[in-house]
Formats: structure tokens, C-alpha cells, sequence
């Protein structure tokens, strides 16, 4: 029989290097298998990376990761065909140390993070793909791999295998994602020099900022686009929930493509050198959808896990808070020699004590929500922008006036009582 | 190293079963502007068994000396033998600039000669010039990567060696009547003596694309990308009865084989008609087709640096328009096939 | 019998990227890769110790990074890594780096016995090929350039047959053992390497070399120094006057070009040199 480890790691994602780094440093034995030619090689992200989750893993990481900006301003912009309204905070603080958040690129920071794995002493393997758990007596004993010889064993096996997740379905722990439980996200890296970026989004050197779109970046369905501030690079992306592409016959660079030519995007991303394409999907089903965790030597971290917040865009930070949690919980089953679902399901309910589980389930219906009422996005944003419209231009017209003519044509639709219902059931979904 | 005691352009001719081959005389070419800028005499330098009397053919393409080595230990090509005897004319007559055909043999020769009498080594350049002032040879390829050509010079050392692609430089009109010098070697091996032997030579002509001496060649690049793509591509080169070219990114995807690519690792070519559709146009794979009449480049992209390369520029995605084309050639080419049919009946 | 590999790391050259402007290389852009052709060497490194015995030993000269490169090749088969990393080895040329190798192997010739010597044909990033042949020269044994097949080893009378790629064919050469053979991707396909020995190269920490753990070495032939030439001037190819552009409806474009194409229709009757 070949080598056994404490814990082998499938996948060198956030999720999945947290655990092995954290596992590594307390001494366990631990194999990280990543099928990239090397960890993030194959990842996307958007871009960005919350600062706690990781501080709690590497203090004060920004001294040496591959960041791109710390995020001094956040904006979202509500978007109709010619018209935005935007709302936005930028606060200098979070240009300072210990910073608020940063944009990243994956395929940077993931190949950084590994590494710091394997200086506490893990043992990463890249270009392989584990094809499934070997499991004997009903338990989880190991992993097998596409490489001849492939099979290797250990006490503990944790999926951090993305958002597809198809070793946990071969174990039966979830069922294929339905179309509106996930999101296909598309996003170009377009190369623009510094300066360049700094004037457009008013900025400085070291400053960065992140804006999310509704309404018309998606054509009014579900979902957002995005713009990023990379240091010499933009990040320009939207995703949608399958569903809606599919019912909507989108093709997803038609969609990135309609988000580009936006005349109130445009002008940021123009002249902008595509460096890279990538499609990847999202879990958007949130709390509902979280498959089973733990079984018999084996637990469920990251997207893997359905760990994502569709609302704010958070998935890397709960990555890697529940691969932590995971290597802890190893490491309290090896004290006991115990590697039973039994004994690994406390990481079950730290998860649900902890962030994770909390922001889940306070956002448990918002997709939901915004799925089955397509007049969000549909409607109130473009009337949100002739509100703005009507609101603004002077024409002689007393503002009282205006104001009651607003709310007229809100509630035209769907009348008063469906239009402030609306509202109560948006105000409920992201509370 | 008395650097002033060097003299003379020399050119390595290469045979192949006693047969010289075109690429020492396309060198004795451009080594004979150089010889006279430098206003010095061009000599070539041959080898083999019974090649003696091929010698007075090179003084009509530039030749003023030749330097022969006829034994029959020199039959074939082989690094000991070859090396040996170069390595002793090197450092008998000192010659200044010494280039060989970037061929296998030339390659091969070159290299263990740079190392045998401790010299510079250039290889795969595409173009030669001598700056005067500093009495330098100037031996300039395309570098790394992308678009940037290189001079690579070498001071200190002499002589001053380079490899040239086959077909990079023009063969010049022979000039009859020319006359020159012989000067002959003996070589001190004996087959004793040498640890390799040339036990038998396989030319695989069946295989050969031959691409060297098409008229009409349609190449294809990274644009075409995939399978269909290169056999829309083929198909066009099937009307047309033209040879399939590739660029060395469609060569790596797979697509076709290695003797299909054109350019600096691949071969150089010189069609009357050479198209490029879907190729981006980087210097190496320009260096291997830039000499061709009629370059027609169709790309999708209106700054694709093909199109300085370029006769004809068509922006144009491929996919809608290669198809057309082959139709309208089928169509307006009939005669051609017809013409072809009647004769056989 | 012990096999030598000399193998480089090489910037992808797939995708490196050149500053049009400053003319430069972006080496950032690209990732650093084991030669494509040293990988095949080490491949047939490897199968021939599984019929002839003994080790199969890398060796490369380059920064520190290199080592990635040497574990590459230990996932492929190889038993040990030697990398030559200094300061003064820097900037060489092939004159140069075979000396620095040739050092290298004769201390590796000592300290273990090398009986064969493989080298990739040319690696990727100057596509030179000079190094192999200067080495040979330097170890005085019989280079055999570009060989695409090892047909026969015989170690008791200390000789092999191989095939050496030519224009339009091959050379069947019968050579000494030692030799040095460099080698064509047609020589193997590179195998997926099994896990084990994946794990091993995880773990695996080469042997490093600085000039002073060499022996007897001419400081004066290393590096910048010992290398004879040098790069004078880089400049963007000069542009062309440029194609003569063909504008209109694809269906305009068709016809222009056929127009200027079909005055030399006599070029499409046969095909050229006979075969495609
Ligand atoms: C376009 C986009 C934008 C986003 N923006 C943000 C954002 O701004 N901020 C944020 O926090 N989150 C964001 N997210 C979410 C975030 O990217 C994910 O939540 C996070 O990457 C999850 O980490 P993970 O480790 O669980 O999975 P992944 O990052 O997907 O890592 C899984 C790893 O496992 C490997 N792997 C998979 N299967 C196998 C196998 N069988 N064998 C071996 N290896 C395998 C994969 O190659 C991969 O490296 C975004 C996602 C997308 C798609
Ligand atoms: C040392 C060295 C040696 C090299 N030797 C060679 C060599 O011998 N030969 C060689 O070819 N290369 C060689 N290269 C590689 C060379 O630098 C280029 O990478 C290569 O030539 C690019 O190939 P390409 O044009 O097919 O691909 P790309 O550069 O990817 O170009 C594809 C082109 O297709 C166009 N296109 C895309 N879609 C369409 C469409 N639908 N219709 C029309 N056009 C479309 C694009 O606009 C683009 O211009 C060498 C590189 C190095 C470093
Ligand atoms: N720095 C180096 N270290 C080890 N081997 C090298 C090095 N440079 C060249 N080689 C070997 O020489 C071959 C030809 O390289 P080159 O002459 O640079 O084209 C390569 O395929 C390697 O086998």
C-alpha cells in the first residue's frame, strides 16, 4: 500500500489551502492535490479577497500576498439603458493598514497562498485530478487520482473541490445543482495602464475600487455585473443564474459583451486589452442548498459546500474560514483516533455557529426572492432611474409635484399595496 | 588571439552523395557582398569523397578559393571527421567570417567547431552585414518571443560564425566563366582511428511535404482553431492544388504535423503565391515566408502585424470567408480540371 | 549504465510577451517551464534504465528557480538532480555554458560514472542547439545530433545504434558508448508520471553547486565573461510598406481576390513539387 497521510486536501483553492495550511502548521501529515498546472491556474474570482478570514489564517498577509488594491471605495450603480443611479461609499481608512478588503487575482494570490502551505510543510501536487474518494466499509480511506499508481491514502479526506463538487455527489452528498442554484459568472481581464485606471476611477496608486451593477447589466434578470480595480488591470464581469440564461437563450459572452458596450460602462473598460476569458459558475443557492458536510472520514469545505453569499459577493472569506474549521476539526479527531461522522460533526455546527452559517441563513431567501419577482431588476431599477430623471431636471415643474409624480408611476405597475410589498419582501431578503 | 591575422569570408558547402547542395550556394551569395565591403576574398570550404571536381562550379556563384578535403573517410557526414578537418583549416588559413547552412549537418558542424577552436557562434540568423568602422560581422536574427530582431557580434574571437537558414538568402545567377583557386587538404584520420559510422541513410521522400518547392501554398495559423477550421483550410488548398502550411502555434495545437510549419524552426519558403489566413504574423514565422511573391494574409483582426508582410490584406473573419473562397476558386478553376480530364481520355 | 541529462529551464515561449515599446521582454508573462526537449531526453533516460540498469542523473545550470525544473524531471523518472547556480555562471552563451556543464559533468563523471550523455535538441527559448556538440567536443566523445530513436545498446562491446533525423529522413549511426545524444521530440511520447513518483519530486531538494565546489575551473571562460558573443542591438523587424488592404463586402473581397489571383491561374493546375 503506498504512503498515508493525516488529511489529503482535494483541490489548492481558497477552501482548500486554508486547510492544508492550517493542518501543516499544527503538525499534521497533509497532501493537497490540485488538477491546475499550478494552484490558480484554473480559478476564477471576480476579485475580491476579505481581509479577516485570511488575517485569522496569516496575520497581516498584505505585507507580502499578491495584492492587487485595498478597496477604498465601493459603489453600486443601478442601471437603466442611458441612465445610472449610484450609491457609494469611499472611506480613506480602508486605504490604510489594516485595510477593509483588496482586490486580487486568483491566479496570483492562490499560487502565493499554496506556497505558504507548503512552507508549513504540506505536500502539494499539481496537474491531478482526483476521480473519486476510495471508500471501504462505507468510510472514506482515501483518494484515488488519473496518475497510474494513483491511489493514496489517509485518516481524513476534506473536498475542496470547487463549486461542481463531483467527488461529493459520488458520495452522494448533494445531487446535481439545479439551474437556479448556481450562477454562471463570465469576466474578461482587460490590461490598462495605471494612470489610466487612476483617472477613471478617481483614484491614486495604491487605491482601489469596486463597483456592482443592477439592472440593465444583466438585461434586468437576476444577477450583477461587476467592475474591479486590479493595479495595472480591470476586472469586467456579470453572471446571472443558470436558469434565467437558459430561459432567456443568453449566451454568456453576448452578455459580457452587452455589459462592455454599456454606454455608462464603456468609457471605463475602453481601450481596455483583453488578457484573459473566463466562464465559471457560482452556488447561488445559498443556506437551502448546503449539502451534507461531514460522512465517515470525509468533510465538505468552500463552493464545494455551497458556501457562498450571493447578495454581497462573499465566497473566498467563507472558503476559507470553513477550510480552518476543517483542519481543527481534524486535528481534535486525531487526538482521539476518531475519524467517524460522529466524531468530524462538530465542524457541522461551528460552521453553523460561526459567519458562515449565519450569513446563509439571514440571506436564505433572497435569491429566492429575486428570482420568482423579476420586477426588481426589471422594473424598479429603470423607474428608479426615470425617478432620478424626473426628479433632477429643471423644467419649472415644484418638487413637491414631481415627488408625487414619482410615486404614481412606482406604483402603477403594481399598485400601491403590491409595490410596497415588494419592498417589505426586498428590505426582508437582504436585511 | 591576434584578431588582425584573420582574413576572409568563408562559406561551408554542404553535399549530400557528392551533390552540393543550395543552401552554401545561396551563402556564397550574400558571403560575396560581404567579402567586398570587406575587400576580402569569399572562399568556400568543401568536404567529402570525390567532390574535388565540383569545386570550379562555386567560383561562378562568388567563390575566389576553394578549400577541398577529398578522402574517402569524408563520404559521409560525420561530427568527428568533419570537425577535425574543419578545425584544421580554421586554424591553418584564419579566416575572419565563417557561415554554414543552418541545415542538420550545417547545425551540427558548426556548433562543434565553435567549441574546437573556441569561437563565437550565431545561429539561425536571417540576416549579414559587416559594420566597416569597427570591422564586425553583424549577424542579426529574430529573438525571443516576438517582434524583435537581434544583432548578435562577436568581438574578441575570430572567426566570427554563423548558421543560416536554407532559402533565407537568394541564390545568385551563376556567372560563366568565373575562375578562382583550389587549394586542397589532406585529412590525418584513419576509419581506425573514428568512433561513429554512418551505417545507412533513409530518405523518406514518400513522406516529405515538400513545401520547399510549392508554387502556391495556404497556410494556416491559430485563427483557424480547430479541426474544422484546418480542414476548411485544406480544402481550399485541394482547389487550388497548393501545398498546406502552418504556424508553429497550429503545429503545437496538434493540428498538423511539423513539416508542415513555416518560419524560423520550421521551413522557409518561397511560393509564388503564399496565403496566410489566420496567422498572426510573428517575425518567426514572417522569416520563413517573407520571400514568397504574392503573400495574401486574411485575418480578422485589422492590426495584425501580417498585414505588413503582406501583397494583399482581406480583414476578414475566415470562417465566412475561406468557404466563399473556395467555392469561387471550384467554380472559376473548372477549366484548369477540365482541361486535365480531356488530355487523360 | 548511468545517463546524464543536461536540462534547462526556459520561459514558455507560448506565451512571453514583448513590450512593443521599449522593446523589452515581459518575462513576467510567461511561466518557467522544463524545455520541451529535455523532457523527452529525460523520457528516454528513463526507458533506458529500465533495460540497462544504473541512474538516470539531471543536470542544469540556471538561477535557483531551476529547481523546479529538476523536480519536473524527477517526476518523469529521474533518480538525482544537480543544479549550477552562481552569480558567475550568468550571462553565458553556448561557448560558455558547455564549459560550465562540461565542469559539472566531469565532477559528476568522478564522483559516479557517466556512461551516456543526452541533451534536447535545442531549447526553446534561443533555439540554438549548440550546446550538446560543445559539450561533446569539451568531454571529447561523439556527438549525434538530432536523434529520434535509440535502436540498440549494447553495453558489452561498448557501442549503440541510433537514428539521426536529416532532411527528408534519417541517418543510421553506429557510435562509442560514452556518446552524446541529443534528442527530438519523435524520440517518445512523454508518459503521465505515476503518483509516487510525483510525491517524490514534491519532496525532492537537487544537489546545488556553486563555481567552487567545481574543480579546476577557469573563472575566465564563465559566464559574460567567457562567453565570445554578445547581443548589440535589438529592434522591431522594420514594417513593410504594407499589404495593399482589400476592402468592401466579403463578397467584393472574393472577387478582387480572385481577380488578382487567377492571372496566374497556370499555378493551381498542378500542384507544387508533386505532393501535399
Ligand atoms: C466570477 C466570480 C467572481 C467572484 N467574486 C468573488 C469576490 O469578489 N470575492 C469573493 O470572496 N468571492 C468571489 N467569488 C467566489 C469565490 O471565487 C469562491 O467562493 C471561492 O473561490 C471558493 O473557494 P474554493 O476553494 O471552495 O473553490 P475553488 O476556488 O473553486 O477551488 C477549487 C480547486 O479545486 C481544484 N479541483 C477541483 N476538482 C478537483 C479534482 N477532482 N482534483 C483535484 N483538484 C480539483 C480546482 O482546480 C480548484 O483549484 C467569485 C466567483 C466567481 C466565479
Ligand atoms: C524561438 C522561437 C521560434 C519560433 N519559431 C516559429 C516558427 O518557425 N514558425 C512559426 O510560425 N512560429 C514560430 N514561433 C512562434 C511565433 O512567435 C508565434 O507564436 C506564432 O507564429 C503564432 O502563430 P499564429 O499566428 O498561428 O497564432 P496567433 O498569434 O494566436 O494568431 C492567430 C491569428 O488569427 C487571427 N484570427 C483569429 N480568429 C480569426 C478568424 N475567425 N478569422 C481570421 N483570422 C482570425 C487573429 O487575429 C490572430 O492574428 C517561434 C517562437 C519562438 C520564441
Ligand atoms: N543552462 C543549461 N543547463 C543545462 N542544460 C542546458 C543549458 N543550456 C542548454 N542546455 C542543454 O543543451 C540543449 C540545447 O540548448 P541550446 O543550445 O541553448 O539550444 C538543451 O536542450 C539542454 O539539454
Amino acid at each position: 500500500m503506498s504512503e498515508k497521510f493525516d488529511l489529503i486536501v482535494v483541490g489548492a483553492g481558497p477552501a482548500g489551502t486554508s486547510c492544508a495550511f492550517t493542518a501543516a502548521k499544527n503538525g499534521l501529515k497533509v497532501l493537497l492535490i490540485e488538477r491546475g498546472e499550478f494552484p490558480g491556474s484554473k480559478n476564477v474570482m471576480g476579485g475580491i479577497l476579505y481581509r479577516k478570514q485570511l488575517e485569522e489564517i496569516i496575520p497581516e498577509f498584505w505585507k507580502e500576498a499578491p495584492i492587487e488594491r485595498p478597496v477604498v471605495e465601493q459603489r453600486f450603480w443601478f442601471l437603466d439603458k442611458e441612465s445610472m443611479v449610484t450609491t457609494s461609499y469611499k472611506g480613506l481608512e480602508w486605504g490604510k493598514e489594516p485595510y477593509n478588503n483588496f482586490t486580487v487575482l486568483r491566479a496570483k494570490f492562490d499560487k502565493w497562498f499554496a506556497d505558504k502551505a507548503v512552507e508549513q510543510g504540506a505536500l502539494l501536487i499539481n496537474e491531478t485530478v482526483v476521480t473519486e474518494c476510495i471508500v471501504e466499509d462505507g468510510k472514506v480511506v482515501g483518494v484515488r487520482t488519473d496518475r497510474p499508481d494513483g491511489e493514496v491514502y489517509a485518516d481524513v479526506v476534506v473536498l475542496a473541490d470547487g463549486v461542481n463538487s463531483l467527488l461529493a455527489k459520488q458520495l452522494g452528498f448533494h445531487k446535481e445543482w439545479k439551474p437556479n442554484e448556481v450562477a454562471l459568472t463570465v469576466m474578461e481581464v482587460l490590461k490598462l495602464p495605471p494612470k489610466t485606471i487612476n483617472e477613471r476611477f478617481n483614484v491614486q496608486d495604491n487605491q482601489g475600487v469596486s463597483v456592482e451593477m443592477f439592472g440593465d447589466a444583466t438585461h434586468g434578470l437576476l444577477g450583477t455585473g461587476f467592475l474591479y480595480t486590479n493595479k495595472d488591470s480591470i476586472n469586467v464581469g456579470v453572471g446571472t443564474t443558470l436558469s434565467s440564461m437558459i430561459k432567456h437563450k443568453l449566451k454568456p459572452h453576448e452578455l459580457l459583451e452587452h455589459v462592455k458596450n454599456h454606454p455608462m460602462i464603456q468609457p471605463y473598460v475602453e481601450g481596455g486589452e483583453s488578457q484573459e476569458y473566463l466562464a465559471h459558475l457560482i452556488p447561488e443557492g445559498g443556506y437551502n442548498t448546503v449539502p451534507k458536510l461531514v460522512g465517515d472520514g470525509v468533510i465538505v469545505t468552500g463552493d464545494a459546500a455551497q458556501f457562498v453569499n450571493a447578495i454581497h459577493r462573499e465566497g473566498s472569506n467563507m472558503a476559507m474560514s470553513s477550510g480552518k474549521i476543517a483542519a481543527e476539526t481534524v486535528m481534535k479527531a486525531k487526538e482521539t483516533g476518531d475519524f467517524s461522522e460522529r466524531s468530524l460533526d462538530s465542524y457541522r455546527t461551528e460552521i453553523y455557529d460561526s459567519f458562515i452559517g449565519k450569513d446563509l441563513k439571514k440571506y436564505k431567501d433572497a435569491a429566492h426572492t429575486f428570482e420568482e419577482n423579476p420586477q426588481y431588476f426589471k422594473e424598479y431599477v429603470p423607474m428608479m432611474n426615470q425617478a432620478m430623471n424626473t426628479f433632477f431636471t429643471v423644467d419649472g415643474t415644484p418638487k413637491w409635484e414631481k415627488q408625487k409624480k414619482i410615486m404614481k408611476k412606482m406604483t402603477a405597475g403594481r399598485g400601491k399595496i403590491g409595490f410596497a410589498k415588494d419592498m417589505y419582501r426586498a428590505w426582508k431578503a437582504v436585511k | 588571439m591576434n584578431i588582425e591575422e584573420y582574413k576572409d569570408v568563408w562559406v561551408f558547402i554542404e553535399q549530400q552523395e557528392g551533390q552540393i547542395i543550395d543552401v552554401g550556394l545561396e551563402l556564397l551569395g550574400a558571403g560575396r557582398e560581404l567579402a567586398d565591403k570587406l575587400e576580402v576574398n569569399l572562399c568556400g570550404v568543401l568536404l567529402g569523397n570525390q567532390v574535388k571536381d565540383s569545386a570550379s562550379e562555386l567560383y561562378a556563384y562568388g567563390a575566389d578559393i576553394v578549400y577541398v578535403i577529398d578522402d574517402p573517410i569524408l563520404e559521409q557526414y560525420r561530427t568527428e571527421t568533419y570537425m577535425k578537418a574543419v578545425g584544421d583549416l580554421v586554424r591553418k588559413y584564419k579566416p575572419e567570417i565563417f557561415v554554414y547552412g543552418a541545415t542538420s549537418n550545417g547545425k551540427d558542424l558548426a556548433s562543434a567547431v565553435a567549441t574546437e577552436v573556441m569561437t563565437g557562434l550565431t545561429a539561425d540568423t536571417t540576416m549579414l552585414d559587416v559594420n566597416l568602422e569597427k570591422r564586425l560581422f553583424e549577424a542579426s536574427r529574430p529573438a525571443f518571443g516576438g517582434n524583435i530582431m537581434a544583432t548578435i557580434l562577436c568581438k574578441k574571437h575570430r572567426p566570427q560564425m554563423a548558421t543560416v537558414r536554407p532559402k533565407v538568402m537568394k541564390k545568385p545567377e551563376p556567372e560563366q566563366g568565373r575562375t578562382g583557386k583550389i587549394i586542397e587538404e589532406s585529412i590525418s584520420l584513419k576509419e581506425e582511428d573514428l568512433r561513429t559510422k554512418v551505417l545507412e541513410i533513409v530518405r523518406d521522400t514518400q513522406k516529405a511535404v515538400n513545401l520547399e518547392d510549392a508554387d502556391v501554398i495556404v497556410a494556416a495559423g491559430k485563427g483557424i482553431k480547430d479541426e474544422k477550421g484546418f480542414a476548411m483550410v485544406k480544402e481550399l488548398a485541394d482547389v487550388l492544388n497548393a501545398s498546406v502550411g502552418a504556424s508553429r502555434d497550429l503545429v503545437e495545437a496538434g493540428l498538423c504535423g511539423h513539416d508542415h510549419q513555416v518560419g524560423q524552426t520550421g521551413l522557409t519558403v518561397t511560393p509564388k503565391i503564399y496565403f496566410a489566413i489566420g496567422i498572426s504574423g510573428a517575425v518567426q514565422h514572417v522569416v520563413g515566408m517573407q520571400n514568397s511573391d504574392m503573400i495574401i494574409a486574411i485575418n480578422n483582426d485589422p492590426d495584425a502585424t501580417i498585414f505588413n508582410a503582406s501583397h494583399y490584406g482581406i480583414v476578414a473573419d475566415a470562417f465566412e470567408i475561406v468557404p466563399m473562397l473556395t467555392e469561387e476558386f471550384r467554380k472559376a478553376l473548372k477549366g484548369v480540371e477540365v482541361e486535365g480530364v480531356t488530355s487523360d481520355v | 549504465m548511468n545517463i546524464l541529462v543536461c536540462i534547462k529551464q526556459v520561459p514558455d515561449t507560448k506565451i512571453i510577451k514583448v513590450n512593443p515599446k521599449t522593446n523589452t521582454l515581459d518575462r513576467s508573462s510567461a511561466p518557467a517551464i522544463l524545455n520541451p526537449y529535455d523532457a523527452h531526453a529525460v523520457q528516454e533516460a528513463v526507458r533506458l534504465r529500465g533495460e540497462h540498469g544504473g541512474k538516470v542523473i539531471v543536470l542544469s545550470m540556471g538561477p535557483p528557480t531551476a529547481r523546479m525544473a529538476i523536480r519536473k524531471c524527477v517526476e518523469i523518472g529521474a533518480d538525482e538532480g544537480y543544479l549550477i547556480s552562481d552569480r558567475r555562471f550568468a550571462g553565458a552563451d553556448t561557448l560558455a555554458t558547455s564549459y560550465a556543464l562540461y565542469k559539472a559533468i566531469e565532477k559528476l563523471q568522478k564522483q559516479e560514472g557517466i556512461d551516456l550523455v543526452l541533451c534536447g535538441k535545442h531549447a526553446i527559448d534561443g533555439d540554438t542547439g549548440q550546446t550538446g556538440p560543445g559539450i561533446a567536443r569539451r568531454l571529447e566523445i561523439p556527438p549525434i545530433t538530432n536523434v529520434i530513436k535509440v535502436d540498440e545498446i549494447n553495453t558489452e562491446s561498448g557501442e549503440m545504434k541510433v537514428r539521426r533525423k536529416i532532411e527528408n529522413g534519417y541517418e543510421v549511426i553506429k557510435t562509442t558508448i560514452p556518446s552524446l545524444l541529443t534528442v527530438e521530440k519523435e524520440m517518445n511520447e512523454v508518459a503521465y508520471s505515476p503518483m509516487p513518483n510525483m510525491m517524490r519530486a514534491a519532496r525532492y531538494e537537487p544537489t546545488v553547486w556553486t563555481v567552487d565546489d567545481l574543480d579546476d575551473v577557469d573563472i575566465k571562460q564563465l559566464g559574460l565573461k567567457g562567453s565570445p558573443t554578445i547581443v548589440g542591438r535589438m529592434w522591431p523587424p522594420e514594417k513593410s510598406s504594407g499589404a495593399e488592404m482589400i476592402e468592401g463586402t466579403t463578397k467584393e473581397q472574393v472577387d478582387r481576390l480572385l481577380s488578382v489571383t487567377l492571372e496566374k491561374r497556370e499555378l493551381f493546375g498542378v500542384k507544387g513539387g508533386g505532393k501535399a
